[in-house]
C-alpha cells in the first residue's frame, strides 16, 4: 500500500505541484509521469476551482484555463485511476473546500481512496474547520495535511499535534507564486512542529530556483513547487513534457545532500 | 462547530495565514463594542459627521397609489456617502485604528462600499486601497473618481468575471500578503468570523432606528420590513431588532438579473445551495462540481453569488422570506419611485421597491410597510439611462 511516509523514506522529498486540466487532462498524465520518473517522491494534484483565492497569478490562471478545457472533479478521479496503472508514489490532491463539499464529501474520499489518493490539501480550511473534512479523510484512510504559515506562531503546537501525513510549512506571507527572496526562519517553524510530533515537514510557496529548494530542504524534510512548474506548462502547452521532467530532475540533484 | 455559527452557516474557512489576524480582530471587537469611549466616539460620528439618525419617510404618494398598507421609506441614502455602508465602516475603521492599524483594504461592487471605506480613511488619516472589478470600474466609473479624489488607491481587478466576488478575491489575497499594519474593511454580512457579527451590529442601528421612530410616528411595529440583499448587510441592518417580533415580516429581495430561470441572475436563495467560499458556508450559485457561478444583475452591488450566513440561517429557519426581482422590475420601480416621491433610490434598494410595488396593494390600509432605501441612485442614473436605451455621459 502506498503511504504519504514513503515520500520522505530517502532523503529529502521533491514534490511537484501540478493543476489537473491544463492544457489538458492527457498533457496532465503525461506530466506526472513525466515527474515521477525525473525523481519527485509525491505529487500535488490540483483540481481546479473558479475562484482560487490562495493562488497567485501563474496558478490562479492554470486553473482559468483547466476548466475551460471542460476539467471536472469525475475527469480527474478518472486520471488518477489510469495513473494509478504504473505510478507508485503517493499523491495528494490539493483543492478547495468547495470542490469537496459540493461533490459530498463522504463521496468524494470514497472516491479519492477508490482512485489511488493518499491524501487531501485544503487551503481555506484551517485547524478551527478540520472537523468538517477530517473525520471522513480518517474513515477512508486519507490523510488532511495540516498548513502552518509564518503568521501561525503560538497556533504551530496544536497544529502539529494533530498533524497527518506531513506538515506544509507555507514559506512566505500571500499567495503561491514565484519569490526572489524567502525570509521566513523556517528552522524555527519546523522545529516548533517537530518539538510536537515526529512528522515530516515539506515547504511550500515561492520556491523556483534550484537554489531556494537546496536552502528550504536543509531546513526541513522536503520542498514543494506549484508556480514554476505551471509556467512552463503555460509557456510549452502540450509541449511542456520534456521541459518539467528536465525541470524536476534538476530540483530533485540539488536537494540531494 | 467552530465559532461564528449561525445555525449551520458561517464559520472560518481561511487560509492559515490569516487566522491570527481574524483571532486578533475578533479579541479587539469583543473588548471594544463595550468600550465606552469606543461607543461615544462612534455616537458622535454617526451623528455629527454621517447624519444620523436617518429619517423614517411616510411616502404618502406611494402610499395612495399602490391603495394598501401604509408604506414608510428609511432613508439611508440621506447618509453622508449616500448609502448604509458608511454606517459599517465608520466602526471598522475606528476599530482599526484602536488597535494600532494604518492601512485599510476595501473590496467594492457599485462603488457605495468603497466611497465609505475612503471616506474613513480620510477622516481618520489611514491609507487605503480599494480592489473593484474591472466591469464595475466601467459600470461605476463615476465612483472610481470619488475615491481617487479621497485619496485612496482603486486597483482594478481584472481575474474571472472582474466583478464583486473577484474583487472579494483579490482584497483576500492582499490581506494574506500584508497583515500586520493592514485592515481589510469588509463591505457585508459575509466572510469568515468575526465579520458577519461585527457588520451586523455596526449596520443595526438601521432597525433600531426604525424601531424607534415607527413607535414614535404609528404607536405600534411595522407589518413588514423590506430590503434589497446581495452580501445581506442593509437588509440584516434593517431586519436585526425585529427577529424577536414574530408579527413583523422580514423580507429580503434578490437579484433575479434576466430572471432565476437563466444563467443571468443572481438570486442565491432561489437559485443556489449550500457551500463554502469567501471563508463561510452559506448558500452559492455554482455548478454541480462546486464552481462559483458567474452571477449576473443590472446591479453591481448586489451582483454577488453568496448570501451573509445570518440570512442563510434566516431563510432556513423560515423568519425571513427571500424573493428574486428582475432587472426591468427593479428598473421599473426606480423610475417609479423617482416620479412618484421625487427619490431617486439606487437600483439595489429599487429591488425592495420593486416588491413593494407587488406586496403593499395586497394588503390592508391599517397595514404598515418599511423600505430600506440603502443608497441613492445618482451612481445609476448613466446606467440605467443605457438599458433604457439611452445614451448619457456620466
Amino acid at each position: 500500500m502506498i503511504k504519504i511516509a514513503d515520500a520522505f523514506l530517502s532523503g529529502k522529498a521533491f514534490i511537484p505541484f501540478i493543476t489537473c486540466g491544463d492544457p489538458d487532462l492527457e498533457t496532465t498524465a503525461k506530466l506526472v509521469r513525466a515527474a515521477a520518473r525525473s525523481g519527485a517522491d509525491l505529487i500535488e494534484l490540483g483540481i481546479p476551482f473558479s475562484d482560487p483565492t490562495a493562488e497567485g497569478p501563474v496558478i490562479q490562471e492554470a486553473n482559468e484555463r483547466a476548466l475551460r478545457a471542460g476539467t471536472t472533479t469525475d475527469k480527474v478521479f478518472d486520471l488518477v485511476q489510469e495513473l494509478r496503472r504504473d505510478v507508485a508514489i503517493p499523491m495528494v490532491f490539493m483543492t478547495y473546500a468547495n470542490v469537496v463539499f459540493s461533490y459530498g464529501t463522504d463521496r468524494f474520499l470514497q472516491n479519492c481512496a477508490g482512485a489511488g489518493i493518499q491524501g487531501l490539501i485544503l487551503p481555506d480550511v484551517p485547524f478551527e474547520e478540520k472537523e468538517e473534512f477530517d473525520p471522513a479523510c480518517k474513515a477512508y484512510g486519507l490523510e488532511l495535511v495540516s498548513l502552518i504559515a509564518p503568521t501561525s506562531e503560538d497556533r504551530i503546537g496544536r497544529i502539529a499535534k494533530e498533524a497527518s501525513g506531513f506538515v506544509y510549512c507555507v514559506s512566505s506571507l500571500g499567495v503561491t507564486g514565484v519569490r526572489a527572496e524567502i525570509t521566513t526562519d523556517i528552522a524555527s517553524m519546523v522545529q516548533l512542529v517537530k518539538r510536537e510530533k515526529d512528522i515530516p515537514c515539506a515547504v511550500g510557496f515561492g520556491i523556483s530556483t534550484p537554489e531556494q529548494a537546496r536552502k528550504m530542504a536543509a531546513q526541513a524534510d522536503g520542498v514543494i513547487v506549484g508556480s514554476a512548474i505551471m509556467k512552463l506548462v503555460a509557456k510549452y502547452g502540450r509541449e511542456a513534457v520534456p521541459h518539467v521532467a528536465e525541470y524536476v530532475k534538476e530540483m530533485k540533484d540539488a536537494i540531494r545532500f | 462547530m467552530s465559532k461564528g455559527r449561525f445555525g449551520i452557516h458561517g464559520g472560518q474557512y481561511i487560509p492559515e495565514t490569516l487566522m491570527n489576524a481574524v483571532i486578533e480582530l475578533e479579541e479587539a471587537y469583543d473588548y471594544y463594542k463595550n468600550d465606552p469611549d469606543f461607543n461615544r466616539e462612534l455616537t458622535e460620528l454617526f451623528n455629527e459627521y454621517a447624519g444620523r439618525p436617518s429619517r423614517l419617510y411616510y411616502a404618502s404618494r406611494m402610499t395612495e397609489d399602490l391603495g394598501g398598507a401604509k408604506v414608510y421609506l428609511k432613508r439611508e441614502d440621506l447618509n453622508h456617502t449616500g448609502a448604509h455602508k458608511i454606517n459599517n465602516v465608520l466602526g471598522q475603521v475606528l476599530l482599526a485604528k484602536r488597535m494600532g492599524k494604518t492601512r485599510v483594504i476595501a473590496e467594492t461592487g457599485a462603488g457605495q462600499h468603497g466611497v465609505a471605506t475612503a471616506t474613513a480613511a480620510a477622516l481618520m488619516g489611514m491609507e487605503c486601497v480599494v480592489y473593484m472589478g474591472r466591469e464595475d470600474t466601467i459600470r461605476q466609473a463615476l465612483n472610481v473618481y470619488r475615491m481617487r479624489l479621497l485619496g485612496a488607491e482603486v486597483r482594478p481587478v481584472d481575474n474571472g468575471t472582474g466583478t464583486l466576488k473577484d474583487a472579494v478575491s483579490e482584497t483576500f489575497r492582499e490581506w494574506t500578503n500584508r497583515i500586520f499594519d493592514t485592515h481589510y474593511v469588509l463591505g457585508s454580512v459575509m466572510g469568515p468570523h468575526p465579520f458577519p457579527t461585527i457588520v451586523r451590529d455596526f449596520q443595526a442601528v438601521i432597525s433600531k432606528e426604525i424601531k424607534e421612530q415607527i413607535l414614535e410616528k404609528e404607536g405600534r411595529l411595522p407589518d413588514a420590513v423590506l430590503a434589497c440583499v446581495g452580501g445581506g448587510s442593509n437588509a440584516i441592518g434593517a431586519f436585526y431588532h425585529f427577529i424577536p417580533d414574530e408579527g413583523v415580516r422580514l423580507i429580503g429581495c434578490e437579484a433575479a438579473g434576466g430572471g432565476v430561470d437563466t444563467f443571468e441572475t443572481a438570486a442565491t436563495v432561489a437559485t443556489g445551495r449550500l457551500g463554502i467560499f469567501h471563508g463561510m458556508k452559506s448558500y452559492f450559485c455554482q455548478d454541480a462540481f462546486g464552481q462559483i457561478a458567474p452571477v449576473y444583475s443590472i446591479s453591481a452591488g448586489l451582483d454577488y453569488p453568496g448570501i451573509g450566513p445570518e440570512h442563510a440561517w434566516l431563510h432556513d429557519t423560515g423568519r425571513a422570506e427571500y424573493v428574486p426581482i428582475t432587472d426591468e422590475e427593479a428598473v421599473r420601480a426606480f423610475e417609479y419611485l423617482s416620479r412618484t416621491e421625487g427619490i431617486i433610490p439606487a437600483i439595489e434598494s429599487a429591488h425592495a421597491v420593486a416588491y413593494a410595488r407587488r406586496l403593499v396593494p395586497a394588503m390592508g390600509k391599517d397595514q404598515i410597510v418599511v423600505i430600506n432605501i440603502s443608497g441613492r441612485g445618482d451612481k445609476d442614473c448613466a446606467a440605467i439611462a443605457r438599458y433604457r436605451g439611452e445614451d448619457i455621459h456620466d
